[in-house]
């Protein structure tokens, strides 16, 4: 497995849907390739980013309008 | 679900603030423009208010929100004359990481890296945790193709499950897998940039 095949693997990797003897073959390039054992951490890192983004506010006339149908809504 | 049943207006509001920014994006995937979309997410709440006595618990509320939206949004998509194929996936061999970062067949180590990725770990982490390179982020995620964008959002924002992205959207397994690696790597190569412009 070169590093340019290992790249395109990564997510199948992380999912847990390689098959035994394809992450065999990972893992063991992993053993002894620097660049893809950072390669694979800055992909996890990039995950746990993209995570960590809370949603901007939303605009205030969207929300009230939103909990003015709720009221509504609202069983009496 | 008890508390908005019983019209806990507190309840409704937190959901509402939880969720209406992605479902907002989740629907620019199908419809022309952000006005538009900001109205398919405000439908689905009503729908969500109207249907709340009949949602059984079967699947999680997150899940039965967003369908509700796709559903609502390719409605209006198609009335717009806009759908987007979801089961293209786009070009096939569109690689994860540029090649010529990559040895040729002549070099010494074909295929291999010609400079090692440079690790992150320790200072350039936590600046990233630390939410500098946030509108970075979203920037890259709203030029990604818009399936891509959708199955990002749901995953790494949202949190979904592999299975829960493949129902919301109705994409295969495999489909969900190559656009979730596609727009990773895409995230990933903005950031890398970034890091080392700094």
């Amino acid at each position: 497995m070169s590093c340019k095949e290992l790249v395109e693997l990564v997510t199948e990797y992380l999912e847990g849907s390689l098959p035994p003897e394809e992450r065999a073959r990972f893992e063991e390039h992993l053993g002894i390739c620097p660049g893809c054992v950072n390669y694979v951490e800055q992909i996890r890192a990039t995950i746990t980013t993209v995570g960590t983004i809370r949603e901007e506010e939303i605009p205030p006339q969207t929300r009230d309008e939103l909990l003015a149908a709720f009221r509504d809504w609202k069983p009496t | 679900m008890a508390a908005l049943r019983a019209g806990d207006e507190a309840a409704f509001a937190a959901l509402v603030d939880r969720y209406q920014a992605s479902l907002v994006r989740l629907a620019r995937m199908y419809v022309r423009d952000q006005s538009v979309a900001e109205e398919v997410a405000q439908e689905t709440w009503l729908a969500v208010l109207n249907g709340i006595g009949r949602f059984e618990g079967r699947s999680s509320f997150k899940t039965w929100l967003f369908r509700i939206l796709t559903n609502r949004a390719k409605t209006r998509g198609a009335r717009e004359a806009r759908s987007v194929p979801f089961s293209s996936i786009g070009d096939p061999d569109e690689p994860a990481v540029d090649p010529d970062r990559f040895q040729d067949a002549g070099d010494r180590y074909p295929g291999g890296w010609r400079e090692f990725p440079q690790p992150w770990e320790g200072d350039p982490e936590e600046r990233l945790l630390a939410g500098e390179a946030r509108a970075l982020i979203l920037d890259t995620i709203e030029q990604l193709p818009p399936n891509q964008r959708a199955v990002i959002t749901l995953r790494d924002i949202e949190g979904f499950d592999a299975d829960d992205v493949c129902n919301v959207l109705d994409v295969s397994d495999t489909n969900q897998r190559v656009l979730l690696h596609r727009a990773r790597a895409k995230v990933r190569r903005a950031l890398e940039q970034y890091l080392e412009a700094a």
